[in-house]
């Protein structure tokens, strides 16, 4: 049934169905490599684009209404003051705020007032003006289960010896530093996070910061600057963008996990060095992500490797979402491929997610982490971290390795894998399009219609589930989308129940579009679709 | 209509192609209605064409009845069209003639610089110095307890019993971390409240938190300030503002450090530029971008000129408080209240909660209408894990510490002066910074004219100061990024917890170092 495809695929942009046996020099120790894009359907893209075009008219409509006074406008005003002033928003700006997304804003920010844990009590919310404000009423809605949180691991938890460690440390240290690491903020738990770190990775040296978002944003103008080119994925996040940006770098951008369009931009870059002056790059930087949050992809290392080392280019991969979700040691996408730590040049990741905690950190050699010290912006210019969060990152990272003498790490490790198994298994059984890797615990539903975006959040609320949906500007416009992402926490129990709860929602409202054939094979046979229509 | 659908799922990816595809079908598909109608006028016999037939038979007949030119026209047109069909859309570089062979070479030879310089191991910043246990009031460095002179916790709030009382019930109740950003189940109770709070504490409409200082204002500033937008900046203004400004891509115009003449000159310069196009200038926005209390030279900005200029020329203000929040005021509130300036004239004010406060985080406040936005453009704020809520229940007992008992702000301003005064006359230092600054900066008077030599002996002074008991620190700077690089100097940080006996102590070693160092 399987027939190994070319590993670099032609055309991405039709169903992929990509088995990498034919890989050769690393070693698989996981399933194969399989990751599907199904193709839209053509009559959903079809009325995802009368979706859209109706919302906007609708849209036009109500702006007209609010101008001339006929629908109250509940937008907050420029104060009298100011209204000579130049306006702070054009108006066209807000449009797709005001009219598509204030439909539906009831489907996010949901206040949560517990562990955002396997289950999780949610604020009830009402809103007395079409999602224009929001009232508490006070009651709480228990155990919704929740399939939202990066809670990968089963971290997040106020009891046990995580919690008890934190707890501790916030009696003995208080919750603040208010100084940089560089000045006189620097804790010996700081050091003893950054030991344990390095030792995590297999890489020689690491440095942890504050804030996830900043240590991309922060680090990456430190490490290149004017005359140096990044090679960035497409789809990676709002951070690594950022920090690429202020780096000053030239930037180009290849198409999400295309091997070819990055070696073509690699091959380009040096032969032709940089623009209008020809002088050869200083260095060339690759951008590429763990796994993909909102495509539950996950890079094709090795080959990113085999090209970085082709054209001695560097590597800088963030493990955001992989970190402890992937790789049999949790040891994130390098350990998923059995690869060496030592040929990714920085190893970025962040504590928010498996690791039930907040922040950041780099891995790499000791020359990088040195110099990182001396000149990222983070350590000269922004408070180091609170020491409770890095005692909730030591005690849970130690649990992983399987120093606290204990196996529940290892246990946590093969539950969240069964549970991604399993979960995908069963969605895709039931007829959903699922986008991404068969390992990947981020787990996105296509719904494509900008109307199933709300209809889907607030469907599965009423049966007591939490559930994030996304849709434009997070995705292309027609690709919205809602995600799961499964955790170690979750129990079969509570899986089957909120797959229940889809497929009950997905009948309702028509979400079962995927056309393969589903029912009769089983296991990961059922995700071979080499009958796809290539085109 | 296959690669019709293909073309939108995955516009993303292949953007260029598509697009002229695009124009392609809708051009080559109109083209001959366009044609018909044309004729359809010059030749009132021809009734207006119901089915498809009809066209057909009028489009031959329009083809034989076409002049020429027309023909030759549309000919090139329809040519033209499919060359741009089969064509590059577009190229990144320009076509070079080099043989595959040649190519090979050259990425053989190519040498990258290596990821990062070599540094050297002796570098002096390369080793911090190592805090054991909590940086409070008596603080351990590097094996010795001294008093602290160097964290910015400036109420003391760090190890009070009552807020690490209030996160443990918090971290008993939520756990650590948030798992999420505030879209996505990151939003606790306790994140609203403490919105709540510190919008009422600051008599705001409205306020939003940041998980982390320094990207609040960064995130803040290229929330509302785009490309084509100008912003007028302070020389002195901290990094963060810096990377903001660079992240929003605008116009900026630095001002001397608290000139409003040059200001004003900058602003006038900008009026002649506006009325030289007005269209243009009723669509660029404005923003004046300004510090409290500077950190980098511990002045309070011209707050009630900085608002009438902004009346006058019609520019926001962006006030970043990181220094003067909770520490300036009858009440804390900052410079607003330090000048009795009304603090909805400040369009927004971004502040972090690291100093005054002594947790983790930051916030922007002002009216409904600035600040809302933020909750979708602001990047640190939507991309991010959310603050976890032990951080945000300690901050919330912070304020309440701070509402309960406006008098630590008298006692802490009293502190500054104190300090102030007694770090006059050291020989060889001159003391930078207002009267009322918590954290000042000790310069030499006398440069040696090499940064580094400075660095050295004001290094050698904290040492000395470390050695007798007195935490300090050197304020660090990244020489190579800062736009205008303050000079060297060291940080002395005034906190309410330090007494009478502790301040003179300092001074007094402060002196000795001086004396001994500087000769």
């Amino acid at each position: 049934m399987f027939e190994a495809v070319s590993s670099f695929s032609p055309n991405y942009s039709c169903t992929v169905s990509i088995e990498n046996v034919s890989m050769g020099d690393y070693q698989r120790n996981y399933d194969p490599f399989v990751e599907s894009f199904e193709e839209t359907p053509l009559l959903v893209a079809v009325l995802t684009y009368m979706g859209y075009g109706i919302l906007t008219i609708f849209g036009y409509l109500r702006d007209f209404l609010r101008d001339w006074k006929f629908e109250k406008c509940h937008l907050a005003r420029e104060r009298e003051e100011q209204k000579d002033f130049v306006p702070l928003y054009q108006d066209f700006e807000n449009f797709y705020t005001r009219n598509l997304y204030m439909r539906i804003r009831d489907n996010w920010n949901r206040p949560i007032c517990s562990v955002p844990g396997a289950k999780m009590d949610l604020l009830e919310r009402v809103t007395p003006d079409y999602n224009w404000t929001f009232e508490h009423t006070g009651n709480v809605l228990k155990d919704v289960i929740n399939m939202g949180s990066y809670n990968y691991l089963g971290f997040a938890e106020n009891t046990g010896t995580c919690a008890d460690a934190a707890s501790e440390c916030t009696v003995k240290y208080g919750v603040g530093v208010s100084s940089t690491r560089q000045e006189i903020g620097n804790l010996d738990k700081h050091e003893e996070l950054e030991i344990l770190v390095a030792r995590f990775l297999g890489v020689e040296s690491s440095m942890a910061f504050g804030m996830g978002f900043a240590t991309n944003s922060m680090n990456i103008p430190a490490l290149t600057g004017k005359g140096c080119l990044i090679l960035s994925d497409e789809l990676n996040h709002a951070s690594l963008v950022l920090g690429a940006r202020l780096s000053g770098s030239t930037i180009r951008v290849f198409k999400h996990n295309n091997m070819q369009s990055l070696e073509k931009l690699l091959r380009d870059a040096i032969v032709h060095g940089q623009p209008r002056t020809h002088r050869p790059w200083k260095k060339i930087l690759i951008l590429v992500e763990g796994i993909y949050s909102m495509e539950g992809s996950i890079v094709r290392l090795p080959e990113v490797i085999a090209l970085k080392k082709k054209y001695k280019a560097y590597l800088y991969l963030d493990e955001a979402h992989s970190i402890g979700a992937l790789g049999p040691r949790g040891r994130g996408v390098v350990d998923y491929f059995g690869l060496d730590p030592s040929d990714v040049d920085i190893m970025m990741g962040t504590f928010t997610k498996s690791f039930g905690a907040a922040g950041g950190y780099i891995g790499g050699k000791k020359e990088l982490i040195d110099y990182l010290r001396l000149h990222s912006h983070s350590t000269v210019y922004a408070t180091s971290m609170s020491p409770p969060i890095i005692q909730q990152i030591i005690t849970s990272m130690k649990c992983i390795m399987g120093e606290d003498g204990s196996t529940l790490g290892q246990e946590r490790l093969c539950q969240l894998s069964e549970n991604t198994t399993y979960f995908r298994r069963r969605l895709h059984e039931m007829g959903f399009i699922i986008y991404g890797n068969n390992d990947s615990p981020v787990v996105p539903l296509m719904l494509y219609m900008p109307a199933k975006i709300g209809a889907f959040g607030r469907e599965m609320l009423k049966r007591n589930i939490g559930t994030v949906v996304v849709g434009f500007p997070a995705t292309p416009i027609i690709e919205s989308r809602a995600r799961f992402c499964v955790s170690a926490a979750h129990t079969r129990e509570m899986l089957d129940k909120a797959l229940n709860a889809i497929s009950e929602v997905g009948d309702l409202l028509q979400l079962k579009y995927s056309r393969k054939n589903r029912h009769g094979n089983e296991g990961s046979d059922s995700f071979s679709f080499l009958e796809s229509h290539q085109d | 209509m296959k690669t019709f659908i293909n073309l939108y799922k995955h516009t993303h990816t292949h953007t260029h192609t598509h697009t002229h595809t695009h124009i392609v079908m809708s051009g080559s598909s109109t083209r001959p209605r366009l044609m018909k109608h044309a004729h359809a006028q010059s030749r009132d016999s021809v009734k207006m064409a119901a089915g498809q037939q009809w066209v057909l038979v009028e489009m031959v007949q329009a083809f034989y009845e076409a002049p020429a030119y027309h023909l030759i026209l549309e000919g090139i047109l329809i040519l033209w069209i499919i060359r741009l069909l089969f064509s590059k859309t577009y190229k990144l570089q320009e076509r070079s003639d080099l043989t595959e062979k040649e190519k090979e070479e050259l990425i053989e030879e190519w040498q990258p610089e290596p990821l990062v310089p070599p540094v050297s191991k002796d570098h002096p910043s390369l080793n911090y110095d190592v805090v054991t246990g909590p940086p409070s009031h008596k603080i351990i460095v590097n094996g010795k307890e001294c008093i602290n002179f160097a964290s910015f916790n400036f109420l003391g709030l760090l190890d009070s019993e009552r807020v690490k009382l209030k996160a443990l019930l918090s971290l008993k109740k939520y756990g650590v971390g948030t798992c999420g950003p505030r879209g996505f189940y990151g939003t606790f109770d306790v994140h609203l409240e403490l919105e709540e709070r510190l919008a009422k504490f600051m008599r705001t409409e409205e306020a939003i938190i940041y998980s982390y200082g320094f990207a609040t204002i960064a995130s803040a500033i290229p929330a509302y300030s785009k490309r084509g937008d100008i912003i007028f900046v302070d020389e002195a203004a901290c990094f963060s503002i810096q990377k903001g400004l660079q992240a929003s891509r605008s116009f900026v115009k630095h001002f001397k450090h608290n000139d409003m003449e040059d200001l004003e000159r900058l602003l006038k310069e900008q009026e002649i530029e506006d009325q030289k196009n007005p269209r243009k200038a009723r669509v660029i926005r404005r923003f004046i971008v300004v510090e409290g209390l500077y950190i980098n030279t511990a002045d309070i900005c011209p707050l009630p000129d900085l608002v009438k200029l902004k009346y006058k020329y019609k520019v926001r203000i962006f006030l970043e408080e990181s220094m003067s929040f909770g520490v300036l005021g009858e009440h804390g509130r900052g410079v607003t209240e330090h000048f009795g300036v009304n603090i909805d004239d400040i369009d927004l004010i971004s502040a972090n909660m690291e100093n005054a406060l002594a947790s983790i985080g930051g916030f922007c406040c002002g009216r409904s209408f600035v600040i809302d936005h933020q909750r979708l453009s602001g990047q640190g704020y939507c991309f991010s894990a959310s603050l976890p809520p032990m951080l945000a229940s300690a901050a919330i007992e912070a304020l309440n510490i701070m509402e309960e008992d406006p008098g630590i702000f008298r006692v802490l301003q009293d502190k500054c002066k104190h300090v102030h005064k007694a770090l006059q006359g050291t020989p060889g230092l001159k003391v930078v910074g207002e009267p009322l600054a918590p954290a000042l900066h000790l310069q030499l008077e006398n440069s040696t004219g090499s940064r580094t030599n400075d660095l050295k002996l004001l290094r050698a002074i904290v040492d000395y100061s470390m050695d007798r008991q007195i935490a300090l620190t050197l304020a660090r700077y990244l020489e190579k990024e800062e736009r205008f690089l303050p000079p060297p100097s060291i940080r002395v940080v005034v906190t309410v917890e330090q007494t009478q006996e502790e301040i003179e102590r300092a001074a007094q070693c402060i002196r000795e170092a001086a004396v001994k160092i500087l000769k």
